[in-house]
């Protein structure tokens, strides 16, 4: 898979390197923004209230 | 199987024929592993950064919610003594009222109108307090959220409260530091001091809802008193059981006062 992606990738090795860096911080952002608070919810931990 | 002699390169043997197939069909495997492997690996990354999401982040993005909720609430300046003679400046202390204390009206859901502070935990910041109790739009959001239909501060009955133990900020992290006779500082957005005083903590099921009742564990009952009660989760990083903080008021004040001696230090 990530061979795969290596191969495609144009450029140099630095480049395809940094192409990779960049992509994976942009996935782990997207994570925290909107994967992981949509998630958190099904969580089976957190809950502070009583009766519910 | 070939027949005859050509130019051409002689075909495949079967044998040929049937090695190739086979570490053709040993390649797909191997492909199809890996891949598994880097799926595998791929998720456990997900995992250890919702992790550090959860634990830390959200705490991060809290602090800095409810530090300008806080900020920004109207309150009025609390009056300082000007340094005169023989007098040196600092916070006036209010003097303690144990009359009949105002209360405010029930706010719209997601208001926040009262922050809490409480000596014990030193270091900790004042938090807000808001309306409603559901995660969405006050406990992960805001802090600490009031039970909607209990009393609010000051109010014969129980003024009950939620809020994170853990993540989100955890407003009442340390809830299990506190000691019976230990103060809770509420100040509402009327600009009232209200001082209520620990009497007892217990660990519950999460249905027993009798411990937010008017009279704390009896439901039903007619409220003479004027309860506080704090409920979080227990124990920490769980939903099995909720740590409960109950309380009672000592006495109040109008923040134009000065500040309760709990909050001047020493006390």
């Amino acid at each position: 898979m990530y061979g795969w992606l290596w191969h495609r990738l144009p450029g140099p090795a630095g480049v395809r390197a940094l192409i990779l860096t960049v992509a994976a911080l942009a996935v782990l952002a997207a994570c925290f923004l909107w994967v992981f608070p949509a998630v958190a919810p099904f969580m089976p931990f957190n809950e502070t209230t009583v009766g519910e | 199987m070939s027949s005859g002699t050509t130019t051409e390169p002689a075909p495949l043997s079967r044998r040929d024929r049937r090695r190739a197939g086979r570490s053709h069909a040993r390649d797909v495997v191997y492909g199809v592993v890996g891949v598994i492997g880097e799926l595998l690996i791929t998720l456990g990354v997900l995992l250890f950064a919702f992790l550090l999401w959860q634990l830390w982040w959200t705490d991060v993005v809290g602090n800095r919610a409810q530090a300008e909720i806080v900020a920004e609430l109207p309150f009025e300046p609390v009056p300082t003594a000007t340094p005169s003679a023989g007098v040196p400046a600092g916070p006036v202390i209010a003097p303690p009222r144990r009359d009949e204390p105002p209360v405010m009206a029930e706010p719209v859901h997601g208001t926040t109108f009262a922050t809490m502070q409480v000596p014990r935990w030193v270091g900790e910041p004042e938090r807000p307090i808001s309306q409603g109790t559901d995660r969405a739009t006050v406990l992960d959001v805001l802090g600490a959220g009031h039970y909607e239909g209990t009393a609010m501060p000051g109010d014969l009955g129980n003024f009950a409260v939620a809020g994170h133990r853990t993540t989100y900020a955890k407003p009442f992290n340390r809830v299990e530091e506190l000691q019976v006779g230990d103060p809770l500082v509420i100040r509402t957005t009327d600009n009232i001091w209200y001082v209520y005083r620990v009497t007892s903590t217990q660990v519950v099921d999460p249905s027993e809802i009798g411990v937010i009742a008017p009279v704390p564990n009896e439901p039903g009952a007619l409220p003479t008193e004027r309860f506080i009660t704090l409920t979080t989760c227990h124990p920490m990083f769980s939903a099995r059981e909720r740590f409960i903080v109950h309380g009672v008021l000592d006495y109040w004040a109008p923040t134009s006062d000065g500040i309760p001696a709990e909050l001047a230090g020493g006390a």
